[in-house]
């Protein structure tokens, strides 16, 4: 295979919390240990509930922090926090479009901003690239005068999209695209992110609780829970033959669209454990049907093949 | 006779540029034991209708309906005082947002005994023991402890159980929940969904689960009501439906889920927006998006029979081909 365009290893990211006056501060470890390759035209979906680790792992890629631990490869060369010259090359689309566009700006100058402050474009070039874009992501030329609150959230959507483009960026990271959208809509803004990366040969970091939107989308899953990955592999080998009772439930619990299915959910019980204090062994062991005392001793490591790694003791057949 | 019996409900506001018709002569009914689903994007009218139910819309909202009664009783004509007796008793609801709907300067234990207090006129000692046998009916564990506990130290899914634990207090007869699981993971959605499904089983309720996840329709509705832009377009039972939707919107909304296509295939996407109070149609509102668009839908839509889901269309689907659309009898004779 080729070069990874993006590469991770062992990425950590700690927090220190402060718990009051008289208690000493306590770390939150928001995310440990993961490793991923990133590949140009190949979508890699990172899974798992709220308090994960998804959206850390965002800022990470995305070099809004720097890592506590392991590293960062773009296009081979190591990233950080202080090193412009890589920024344009991963840029993000946040998950509200209500929120992520500038209320006062239109939308010509929002799309323009990237190239005005990291290239050393004219006016008439940074206007017609603008313009190019807006073709690209399906919006028409008489919408460069107009400002957010005028567009739909789909169309938003697509103008966040054109603004993290506007760069040609290698990799683009989707902090959940498309779950504040609505059904109809949600499609269109799918199919438009399919049709880019084709084009334009984009890797995607598709982040998202929503499975029935990662098995469509995915080449390759990552599911996680309290900030550790539990289960990688190929979209198709992870929801076909999920090995971690946690993806097992996972998978289960998300409701299908189809009444005559029989229905045999694994009922988890419980809730994610405080992050502040996560329980000893595998993270997963108080809500698991199969755990036993290893499970609460020893977290086990992520093992497997090539293409489907797992972390646990007791995998499923 | 059904327990909530709704004839064409319309509600409309009163905006700076004019009426906004948000609710379009909808008409529903629910029975005891049932579970009625409404599925709708956004704008669809599924909440507003439901809060005129509830008499919970500012008083800019204008509610005409022809029929509102709920257990044989009128609505329409009711004093608030009178409509108080019956709202958060025979008939309660649940809200999206379980972490801002309850208030935040009381404990969990005030805000269920308020409830019981006004309904029930129960004493302190009553409260304190009904509260805690709910919190246990909804799964929350060491329910003594709990009591005591303000909304803030507890998680989205414990925040909607004690919802759920309030709508329940005094036994309803009708549970509308609006959207209960979109603010919650997957994991917890389907432990709320269970619940839900558990309680209004055993209390014989009717249920009014509104959403737009048509996984959760497809797995806890006996029934199912299509809205879009303020009307109803289709009214089904769960399995028809979802084998054979006979409106056009319906069929689209459908084939739009990811998991009914082809894995990194392009999905069947359905064109334009939902109009908004400007763009309005003339005729049917589906119309400007609809693939079997013909002249004389821009002149208005007819109802259909309860046979054709009681679609509000002129060409109604019949195992996803329109019945007597002009393309396709061509194609028949041909």
């Amino acid at each position: 295979m080729s070069q990874a365009v993006l590469e991770a290893k062992d990425l950590a990211r700690h927090y220190s919390v402060r718990r009051g006056l008289f208690k000493p501060d306590a770390t939150v470890r928001a995310l440990n240990g993961v490793s991923f390759e990133l590949y140009s035209g190949k979508t890699l979906a990172i899974v798992g509930e709220s308090g994960c680790g998804k959206s850390t792992l965002a800022r990470l890629v995305t070099m809004i922090e720097d890592p506590s631990a392991g590293t960062l490869l773009i296009d081979g060369k190591p990233a950080s926090v202080d090193d412009m010259s890589l920024r344009s090359q991963v840029q993000i689309v946040f998950q509200n479009p209500y929120g992520s566009l500038n209320p006062r700006q239109k939308v010509g100058s929002i799309l323009e901003e990237p190239l005005k402050i990291n290239t050393s474009d004219d006016a008439a070039t940074r206007r017609r690239k603008a313009e190019e874009m807006m073709a690209k992501v399906g919006l028409r030329p008489e919408h460069y005068d107009r400002y957010p609150h005028m567009f739909s959230g789909g169309q938003r959507q697509r103008i966040a999209i054109a603004r993290a483009l506007m760069l040609r960026p290698k990799v683009l990271v989707l902090d959940e695209p498309v779950s504040a959208l609505d059904l109809s809509i949600q499609a269109q803004v799918l199919n438009l992110l399919m049709d880019l990366q084709k084009e334009m040969g984009l890797a995607y970091l598709f982040i998202s609780h929503g499975l029935s939107v990662v098995r469509h989308i995915a080449d390759e899953v990552m599911v996680m829970y309290l900030g550790k990955p539990v289960e990688t592999g190929t979209a198709e080998e992870v929801f076909s033959n999920p090995k971690h009772p946690y993806t097992a439930a996972l998978l289960s619990a998300t409701p299908i669209a189809d009444p005559s299915r029989a229905k045999n959910r694994i009922r988890l019980q419980g809730e994610l454990p405080s992050p502040l204090k996560p329980p000893p062994g595998c993270p997963f062991n108080p809500r698991c049907w199969k755990a036993t005392d290893i499970c609460r001793q020893e977290m086990p490591p992520l093992a497997g093949g090539e293409t489907h790694k797992f972390a646990c003791h007791h995998p499923l057949d | 006779m059904a327990l909530l019996e709704i004839q064409n409900l319309t509600v409309e506001f009163q905006t700076a540029s004019g009426l906004f018709r948000a609710v379009d002569n909808v008409s529903l009914t629910c029975d005891r034991g049932e579970i009625l689903s409404i599925v709708g994007e956004s704008g669809s009218g599924k909440s507003v209708s439901m809060l005129a139910l509830m008499g919970l819309l500012p008083w800019t909202a204008k509610i005409t309906a022809d029929r509102l009664a709920f257990d044989g009783k009128d609505l329409i004509g009711l004093s608030p005082r009178q409509r108080r007796n019956i709202i958060g008793k025979d008939m309660a609801m649940i809200f999206q947002e379980p972490m801002s709907s309850l208030n935040p300067c009381f404990t969990v234990g005030f805000q269920l005994g308020e409830t019981l207090r006004i309904h029930m006129g129960m004493n302190r000692a009553q409260r304190r023991e009904r509260s805690i046998e709910l919190l246990k009916l909804v799964g929350i564990p060491a329910p003594e402890e709990r009591l005591s506990n303000f909304p803030h130290q507890m998680s989205g899914g414990m925040s909607q159980r004690v919802m759920i634990a309030m709508a329940l207090a005094c036994n309803p007869k009708l549970l509308i929940a609006d959207e209960p699981t979109t603010a919650l993971d997957v994991t917890i959605q389907a432990q709320i969904l269970d619940l839900l499904v558990r309680l209004q089983k055993e209390n014989g309720m009717a249920l009014v689960l509104i959403t737009h996840d048509m996984g959760v329709v497809a797995e806890t509705a006996h029934r199912v009501q299509v809205q879009y832009a303020g009307q109803k377009v289709e009214e089904q039972p769960v399995g028809q439906l979802f084998a054979d939707p006979h409106h056009p919107y319906t069929a689209a909304l459908l084939a739009a889920l990811p998991e009914r296509a082809v894995a990194g295939e392009k999905l069947p996407s359905i064109a334009g927006v939902v109009p908004g109070q400007h763009d309005r149609p003339t005729g049917c509102l589906f119309a400007p998006r609809c693939a079997f668009v013909q002249p004389d839908c821009h002149q208005g839509a007819r109802r259909q029979g309860r046979e054709l889901g009681e679609a509000l269309c002129n060409y109604p689907l019949v195992k996803g081909v329109p019945l007597d659309h002009p393309a396709f009898a061509v194609k028949e004779g041909a």
